[in-house]
C-alpha cells in the first residue's frame, strides 16, 4: 500500500515496528515487575522480549515488502535504507538479549527493567533510522543513549559496572549538547530541520554561511562522539570494558550501527552540498581512528578491552565509505554494519561463555589453551576473529572489500592504503587470540574455571552468526543486493529535493 | 570428460578430505588423510596428458558467476606454467602427509584436516584465472600455515608463525589495493584475467602497480631483503610444514611473477631499473643467502637459507626476460620444489631418530644408514646442481638465459653454484661420512620402507628431470613464450601506452 501521510493514521502505520516495540517493552516491565523475587531465574522475561522482537520484526517486513511512500519528505521515512537498518537492530538487540538470557540469571539482575530498556534503547534506535528530521533523530539519539547509560551501569554491586554507567552517561550528555547545538545552528542557518529542506537549502545558496560551517562541525563532533571516532573515543574502552559484557556487545553492535546510520542519513542527504568540506574533517578523522585503534588495542591485555579497541578501529574503516559517499560506499557501509553486528555479538557471546557469565576470565591468558578444551567455541571463536580481521572466506572480507572498493570509485588510495595497513596490524591482535586458544597451554586451574556448560541460547547465537559469517563469506550475492537495494529512497529522494530546489 | 571436473574437483576433494578427516577417529586420520591426497594425486596425474602445449594460452577453461554485483567469477583454467605448480602441490601434499605419520604425534586430526585445507588453497590459487578467487586463494593458504607452524613447531613457534602470517599479509593487502586499481581502471567491471592484462595502463601507475605486486610475491619468494621470516617458518615448523612450505608455498610468489606481475604490467617489468633492482636482488639472495647457510650449525637452518638462494636463480631468471631465463627459472622452482622437500624430509627422519638437528651431532651416518645416506647424497647433489640432476637443467637455463642478456649477472650469479658446494657439502660430510665416533649414531635406524616410499619419487623425479628434460621443457614453453611475447608486444607499441590515455 502506498501512504499517504496527510492522514495520521498513515503515520501509526509509518511507525508500526517502533510501537509495537514501544508497547511490548512496557509489558516486559510490567511483566519483571510481577514476577516474584526468587522465582527462577528471569529467563522468560528475555524470551518474552524476545517475541516482542520477533513481531516488530513481522512489522518491519510488512514495511519492507507491502508498503511504499509517496516520495514526500515527510519526517519519518518508509525507505529501504531505514527497513534494512531496523533489520540489523532487531538482530543486534535480539542476538544480545539471547546471550544475556545466562547472564542476567547468573548475575540475579533485574530481568525486567533488564529487557525492556534493551527494547527502549531498539526503539530509539528504529527512529534514528527513521528520522527525515534533526529533531527526531536527536529524540531517538536521546532514547536510546537513556536506556543504554541505564544498562552499562546496570550490575549495580560491580564498582566497574557503576563507573561504566556514569561516564558514559556524562560524556553522553555532552555528545548531546554538541549535536543538539550543531542542529541549532544548522536551523539557524538553513531554516529547518528537515534534512531535505536542508540539504535544498545548501544547494540553492540560501544557507548562511557563518553558521552553517559551525553546525556541521558541532554535529560531526557529536556524531564522532557517538561512533566513537578518534579523538572523541576516550569514553569507550572504560565503558565497554566496565560494563556488563552482553551490554557491551549491544553497545559495539547496534548503538554504533544507529549512529552510523543517522550520521550517514545527515551528511549523506542533509549535508550532500557541502561533501567537499566535510570529508576533509572526516578523512583526517577516519585515518586517525584506524590507526589509533588498531595501535592501543595491540597492547590490551583483556580481550574484552581488545574487543571495545577492535570496534573502535572498525568505526574508523566505516568513515572510510562516510569520506567517500559513493553509492557503493554508502551500501557496502550498510552491509559492513550488518556483518559487524553480527560477528561482534558472535566474539561476545564466547566472552561471556568464557567469562563463566560474570567479568572473570577476561584476560587474555585465560584463553591460554581454551580451544583445545572446548573446540567447538574454540573454532567458532577462531571463524569469528578472522572475520573481524577481515579474512577471506569470512563475510568480514566481503564487507571490508565492500568499502575498499567504495573508497577506490572515489580513489581515496591514501585512506585505502591506511585501510589495508592497520588491518595488517588488527591481525596481530586478533591472531594473538587464537594463539592463545590453540598455541599455548592452560593457565594454572584452567578447567575449574571454564564454563561446565555452554548454555543451548548462547550456542544459538554462536551458530547461526558463524553460519551467517561463512555462508555470506563465500556467497555473498543476496546479501550485497539487498544492501544495494536499501539505498533506495536514501538518494532518490535527495536527487529529487535537488532538482526541485533547483527550480 | 576428464577435463570438465578435474579442475574443481582438484580443488572441492582436499576439502571433503579435510571433512572426512574431522569426522574420523585420531587414530585413522592420518590414514583418511593420506588416501584422500594420494587420491587427488592419481586424479591431477592426468593433467599431463590433458594439457595440449597448444598457443600457450589457458585450457581446460570454466567460468562461472560468482559474485555477480562485482564482476567477480569462478573462474579456472590451466596452462603450462599451473599445470607443473599443480601437480608439483598434489605431489608434496600427499608426500608431506606421508612423511608426518611419525613426526606429528599429537592433535592428529586438526593437524591432517590443516593439511589437506591448505592443499585445497594452494591448487586453488595455482588454478585461479579470476584476480579476485586468486587473491582468496593467495589468502586462504595463509590460515592453515599458521596454525600448523605454530601448534606442531619448535621452540619458538608462535613467533615464527605469527612473522610468517604478518610478512605475507603486508604485502597481499598492499596487492588487493592495487588489484582494485587495475579493476577500475580496466573499466571492464570485470576481475577476469583477460580484462587485467588489457587494462592499458600508463607506465607511470605500472610502475607503482608493480611495485605493490612485486612486494606481496617478493615476500612470499622471499626476495632478498624479505626474506627473514623463512628461516624462522622453516626451522620452527614442523617437517610437513617444512615441506609444503619450501615445495609449494615459495612458488606462490614466483608463480606470481610469471602469472600475474610480468603480463599485468609488461612496460615496468621491462623498465631498466625495475630489471636492474630484481636482477641484483636475485644475485644478492644467491650469494647471501650462500654465505649465510655455510655457517649454520642447524641443518635446518641451512636447507632454509638455500630456499632463499635457489629462488635468487628463479628471480634472476624470470627478470633476466628471454626464453631460456624464464624456463630456467620454472625448472628450478620446479626442482627445488621437489629437491628441497627431499631435504627437508631427510632432516626429519633424522630428528625423529635422534631429537636434533645440529650437523655437529651426527657423524659417519653413512655406515650405519646405507640406503638413508643414498638418499641423503643423491638429494643434496641435485640441490647443488650437479649435471644428471634436475637442479643442474634449471640453473643452467636461468645461468644461460641470464647470460643473454646480462652477462655480468649471470656470471656472479654462476659462483652461487660454486658456494651451493661449498655449503652443502661440507654438512653432507658432516653428517654421513666422519667419524662414527658418537654411540648414539650406532643404532642410527635405516630407511624404513614407508620412508623409502616417501623418498623414492622423489629421488627418481630429480634424476629424470636432469636426464631427459625434455618432456617438462615442451610442455612449458608455449605458455612461458606467451608471457615473454607479452612483454615484447608491450615493448613495440610503448609509444602508444605511454601516451595513452592517462
Amino acid at each position: 500500500m502506498l501512504l499517504d501521510y496527510s492522514s495520521s493514521f498513515h503515520y501509526v502505520l509509518a511507525l508500526l515496528p517502533e510501537l509495537v516495540l514501544t508497547i511490548w517493552g512496557m509489558g516486559v516491565l510490567l511483566a519483571g515487575v510481577s514476577r516474584k523475587q526468587g522465582h527462577g531465574p528471569g529467563q522468560e522475561t528475555g524470551w518474552l522480549a524476545l517475541a516482542g522482537l520477533a513481531l516488530a520484526a513481522v512489522a518491519n517486513g510488512w514495511l519492507y515488502f507491502g508498503v511504499s511512500e509517496d516520495g514526500a519528505a515527510a519526517m519519518i521515512a518508509v525507505d529501504r535504507f531505514r527497513l534494512f537498518a531496523n533489520w540489523v537492530f532487531i538482530l543486534g538487540a535480539g542476538f544480545s538479549i539471547v546471550i544475556s538470557l545466562p547472564y542476567v540469571a547468573r548475575q540475579r539482575l533485574q530481568a525486567g527493567e533488564y529487557y525492556s530498556l534493551i527494547l527502549f534503547a531498539a526503539v530509539g534506535m528504529m527512529f534514528m533510522a527513521a528520522a527525515r528530521d534533526l529533531m527526531i533523530i536527536f529524540l531517538g539519539l536521546e532514547l536510546m543513549s537513556i536506556g543504554v547509560y541505564a544498562l552499562a551501569g546496570f550490575n549495580r554491586r560491580d564498582r566497574r559496572s557503576a563507573e561504566a554507567g556514569l561516564k558514559y552517561f556524562l560524556l553522553g550528555a555532552f555528545a548531546s549538547g554538541f549535536l543538539l547545538f550543531g542542529i541549532a545552528l544548522l536551523y539557524g542557518a538553513t531554516g529547518g530541520t528537515n534534512v531535505h529542506a536542508v540539504a535544498a537549502s545548501i544547494a540553492d545558496g540560501s544557507a548562511a554561511g557563518a553558521l552553517l560551517m559551525p553546525g556541521v562541525a558541532l554535529l560531526a563532533i557529536g556524531f564522532a562522539f557517538k561512533v566513537a571516532a578518534v579523538p572523541f573515543h576516550m569514553w569507550t574502552p572504560d565503558v565497554y570494558e566496565g560494563a556488563p559484557t552482553p551490554v557491551t556487545a549491544f553497545m559495539a553492535a547496534a548503538v554504533k550501527t544507529a549512529a552510523f546510520v543517522a550520521f550517514l542519513r545527515v551528511f549523506l542527504v542533509g549535508l550532500e552540498g557541502l561533501h567537499a568540506e566535510w570529508s576533509t574533517i572526516l578523512w583526517w578523522i577516519s585515518a586517525v581512528t584506524m590507526v589509533a585503534g588498531n595501535v592501543v588495542a595491540l597492547v590490551q591485555s583483556s580481550v574484552k578491552r581488545m574487543l571495545a579497541y577492535s570496534s573502535i578501529a572498525h568505526g574508523g574503516y566505516l568513515l572510510v565509505a562516510l569520506v567517500a559517499a559513493n553509492d557503493t560506499a554508502t551500501s557496502g557501509m550498510l552491509f559492513y554494519l550488518l556483518v559487524y553486528t553480527i560477528m561482534t555479538i558472535g566474539a561476545f557471546a564466547v566472552v561471556v561463555t568464557v567469562g563463566n557469565q560474570s567479568e572473570a576470565n577476561a584476560r587474555i591468558e585465560d584463553y591460554g589453551g581454551f580451544g583445545w578444551r572446548k573446540p567447538v567455541l574454540g573454532v567458532f571463536m577462531t571463524v569469528l576473529l578472522l572475520s573481524l580481521a577481515g579474512f577471506p572466506g569470512t563475510a568480514g572480507f566481503i564487507a571490508k572489500y565492500h568499502l575498499l572498493l567504495g573508497a577506490a570509485e572515489s580513489s581515496l588510495w591514501v585512506l585505502a592504503v591506511i585501510l589495508v595497513l592497520t588491518t595488517v596490524v588488527s591481525y596481530w591482535y586478533y591472531l594473538r587470540v587464537a594463539w592463545y586458544m590453540w598455541m599455548k597451554e592452560a593457565p594454572e586451574g584452567a578447567d575449574s574455571a571454564d564454563p561446565a556448560i555452554t548454555p543451548f541460547a548462547t550456542h544459538l547465537v554462536l551458530v547461526v552468526s558463524v553460519a551467517v559469517i561463512l555462508l555470506a563469506g563465500v556467497f555473498p550475492g543476496a546479501a550485497l543486493d539487498l544492501a544495494a537495494g536499501s539505498l533506495e529512497g536514501l538518494r532518490g529522494l535527495a536527487a529529487e529535493a535537488g532538482a526541485a530546489a533547483g527550480h | 570428460m576428464y577435463g570438465d571436473w578435474i579442475l574443481h574437483a582438484l580443488i572441492w576433494l582436499p576439502l571433503a578430505g579435510t571433512v572426512h578427516v574431522l569426522v574420523s577417529s585420531a587414530e585413522r586420520a592420518k590414514n583418511v588423510a593420506f588416501r584422500w591426497s594420494a587420491f587427488v594425486f592419481v586424479l591431477s596425474l592426468g593433467l599431463w596428458w590433458a594439457y595440449e602445449p597448444g598457443d600457450g594460452g589457458f585450457a581446460l577453461e570454466s567460468s562461472a558467476s560468482w559474485i555477480e554485483a562485482w564482476g567477480v567469477g569462478y573462474s579456472l583454467g590451466i596452462d603450462g606454467i599451473s599445470v607443473f605448480m599443480v601437480l608439483l602441490t598434489t605431489f608434496t601434499s600427499a608426500i608431506a602427509i606421508l612423511g608426518s605419520f611419525e613426526y606429528v604425534r599429537t592433535r592428529r586430526k586438526a593437524f591432517y584436516a590443516l593439511m589437506l585445507l591448505l592443499e585445497m588453497g594452494v591448487v586453488g590459487f595455482f588454478l585461479a584465472t579470476d584476480i579476485f578467487l586468486f587473491y582468496v586463494f593467495f589468502e586462504l593458504t595463509l590460515v592453515p600455515m599458521y596454525f600448523i607452524v605454530g601448534i606442531w613447531g619448535g621452540e619458538r613457534r608462535i613467533y615464527a608463525a605469527v612473522k610468517f602470517f604478518l610478512y605475507t599479509a603486508v604485502g597481499s593487502l598492499l596487492m588487493l589495493v592495487a588489484i582494485l586499481y587495475v579493476y577500475f581502471a580496466s573499466g571492464t567491471g570485470s576481475f577476469g584475467y583477460d580484462a587485467f592484462v588489457n587494462a592499458g595502463l600508463s607506465l607511470r601507475e605500472q610502475l607503482w602497480l608493480f611495485a605493490a605486486f612485486a612486494l606481496a610475491f617478493g615476500i612470499k619468494v622471499p626476495v632478498f631483503p624479505l626474506h627473514t621470516w623463512l628461516p624462522d617458518a622453516h626451522v620452527e615448523a614442523p617437517t610437513p610444514g617444512s615441506v609444503i612450505l619450501a615445495s609449494v608455498l615459495l612458488k606462490m610468489g614466483t608463480y606470481g611473477f610469471l602469472r600475474f606481475l610480468l603480463p599485468f604490467f609488461p612496460d615496468a617489468a621491462r623498465h631498466p631499473v625495475v630489471v636492474a633492482v630484481m636482477l641484483a636482488l636475485g644475485v644478492i639472495g644467491i650469494i647471501y643467502a650462500a654465505w649465510v647457510a655455510a655457517v649454520q650449525p642447524d641443518a635446518k637452518k641451512l636447507v632454509a637459507y638455500t630456499s632463499v638462494a635457489h629462488m635468487g636463480f628463479v628471480v634472476i631468471g624470470v627478470f633476466a626476460l628471454t626464453l631460456n631465463g624464464l624456463q630456467g627459472g620454472m625448472v628450478v622452482m620446479i626442482s627445488h620444489g621437489i629437491s628441497t622437500g627431499a631435504l627437508f624430509l631427510l632432516l626429519g627422519m633424522m630428528y625423529e631418530r635422534r631429537h636434533t638437528r645440529l650437523i655437529g651431532d651426527f657423524g659417519g651416518i653413512g655406515r650405519a644408514a646405507p640406503w638413508f645416506a643414498t638418499a641423503f647424497v643423491i638429494t643434496a647433489l641435485a640441490s647443488i646442481g650437479l649435471p644428471g640432476t634436475s637442479g643442474f637443467v634449471g640453473e643452467f637455463l636461468a645461468l644461460l638465459g641470464t647470460f643473454e642478456t646480462h652477462m655480468v649477472v649471470a656470471a656472479i650469479a654462476a659462483t652461487g653454484v660454486i658456494f651451493a658446494a661449498y655449503y652443502m657439502l661440507p654438512m653432507v660430510q658432516r653428517v654421513l661420512f666422519n667419524e662414527l665416533d658418537r654411540p648414539e649414531n650406532r643404532t642410527f635406524a635405516d630407511l624404513s620402507r614407508r620412508e623409502m616410499a616417501i623418498l623414492g619419487p622423489l629421488v627418481a623425479l630429480m634424476i629424470w628431470i636432469g636426464v631427459h628434460p625434455t618432456p617438462f621443457l615442451e610442455r612449458m614453453e608455449p605458455s612461458v613464450q606467451a608471457v615473454l611475447e607479452r612483454v615484447e608486444d608491450a615493448r613495440a607499441d610503448a609509444g602508444h601506452t605511454l601516451g595513452g590515455e592517462d
